[in-house]
């Protein structure tokens, strides 16, 4: 991108600067065009969630009905079946907001004309994984005291000289592995599957615009599988979304169970 | 450390893209972290107030309406069943006295035929002891007349026979009775016949 000439002639794959949007400012404190979508999306969310449950009826209508859907899904398939009946109440709102969060962020990946994934950029799945991550640590200290915490670690008969790793283990497990998997996880799918759109998107373009002769032809396939990929995205923002609350839900069931 | 090198990286590139376009895409933006945080705070607070408790209460009261009706239904089917057996009951009962009654009719019947048969009996006794006694009247009207008659004719032949005329009534009565009480101790003779008869003879 030094001249006219050459963006013209070359083309430039998409790469980790195309996601750094800045709309106003600049620098660390920027308002960029994730943060806007993020924003709308929870805003969005707000709204529709308290107008759906404004009035819920015993027999559900027809928007009561998908959002139960989604709700049973998240309460009873993960909630409740993970966890365990006993204790999985107060974490459904925290798995229901990551849920409908992540889901509709990951959707406006390919819903036009916002068409980012907000989770592309690592400081929103960080700020979720954050959350989980207070949480579950939270519930185990208060379950079993710092003492208890840390000693739950180590999983009881071990041979004495084997403990001292096995706690190192678990601790950078519990302290780090976990909250950053979780974020890099979410992260790294939106990304790739973002360039990967984008690829075929502006591969495409440019075959059509600066392709010689029949290599015009071969931007057909290219859009394609733009629109093939868009479909399987959709796939990928449900399934993310799916894998993120079930870990979470596996990380908080791990504070209930008695044995490792 | 990492400061300077952001700020070495913000100098050499000028105002080219600056520190946070050309960094590792891992590097989180402070800025879009502290809204990430605060959409997840804000979102989660709501949930947590209002969309939950909304969902649950709604899950409960349902649970409790199907509850209530498996009840309701349970109730109606134990009270059907109630029903059923009471009818049963009522009907065997009926069954059972109509059986009794029955019973009771034969018995009664049987008994009325007994009544009836012996009344005929004895209707039948009186019946046949009036006509013995009537029999026994009109026999004993006959003998009388009889006597009456075999008398006079008695006495009128004897009269002939022996040419004497017995004009003196109580005489006459007098013989006459006589002979009958002759003529009836030779009845009450009976089997002597031939007796009697040789006793008449030498009369």
């Amino acid at each position: 991108m030094t001249t006219e000439v050459s963006a013209a002639e070359e083309f430039v794959p998409p790469s980790a600067p195309d996601f750094w949007q800045p709309l106003v400012g600049d620098g660390a404190f920027a308002l960029t065009r994730s943060m806007v979508v993020m924003v709308l999306v929870t805003i969005g969310l707000a709204v529709v969630m308290m107008l759906v449950t404004r009035r819920l009826a015993v027999v559900p209508g027809r928007g009561q009905f998908r959002l139960e859907g989604m709700y049973g899904l998240v309460r009873n398939s993960i909630g409740r079946d993970i966890i365990g009946s006993a204790h999985f109440k107060p974490y459904i709102p925290l798995l229901f907001t990551l849920f409908t969060l992540i889901l509709v962020n990951n959707l406006m990946g390919i819903i036009p004309p916002i068409q980012f994934p907000t989770m592309s950029r690592i400081g929103f799945p960080l700020a979720l994984a954050l959350g989980v991550y207070v949480v579950y640590l939270v519930a185990g200290v208060r379950r079993r005291g710092i003492g208890g915490f840390l000693k739950n670690l180590v999983p009881s008969g071990l041979p004495l000289f084997v403990v001292p790793v096995v706690f190192v283990l678990e601790l950078v497990t519990f302290l780090i592995t976990r909250p950053v998997t979780l974020t890099l996880r979410l992260f790294g799918n939106m990304f790739a599957g973002h360039i990967l759109l984008l690829l075929f998107a502006l591969g495409g373009e440019f075959l059509l615009l600066h392709g010689d002769g029949l290599l015009k032809l071969v931007s057909i396939p290219a859009f394609l599988m733009f629109f093939l990929f868009s479909a399987f995205e959709i796939l990928i923002a449900f399934l993310q979304a799916y894998v993120f609350i079930l870990l979470a839900s596996i990380y908080i069931a791990e504070v209930y169970a008695d044995d490792h | 450390m990492a400061i300077d090198n952001a700020v070495g990286v913000l100098a050499a590139e000028g105002g080219e893209g600056g520190f946070w376009e050309d960094t590792y895409p891992v590097i989180p933006h402070p800025g879009e972290l502290i809204v990430g945080i605060i959409s997840f705070a804000a979102l989660y607070f709501l949930y947590k107030k209002y969309v939950v408790p909304r969902l649950e209460t709604m899950l409960a009261e349902r649970q409790r309406t199907i509850e209530g009706g498996i009840e309701r239904a349970e109730a109606m089917q134990a009270e059907a069943k109630a029903a059923l057996e009471q009818y049963r009951a009522q009907l065997a009962e009926a069954r059972n006295e109509a059986a009794q009654i029955r019973d009771q009719a034969r018995a009664e019947g049987q008994q009325i035929l007994e009544e009836l048969r012996t009344q005929a009996q004895e209707e039948s006794a009186r019946i046949v002891a009036r006509g013995e006694e009537q029999i026994a009247a009109s026999r004993q009207q006959v003998i009388n007349e009889l006597r009456g008659q075999i008398g006079a004719l008695a006495v009128d032949l004897a009269g002939r026979v022996v040419g004497e005329s017995l004009a003196d009534d109580a005489r006459r009565n007098g013989t006459v009775d006589r002979f009958l009480d002759q003529l009836d101790g030779m009845v009450g003779a009976g089997g002597r016949g031939g007796a009697t008869a040789a006793s008449e003879g030498t009369r």
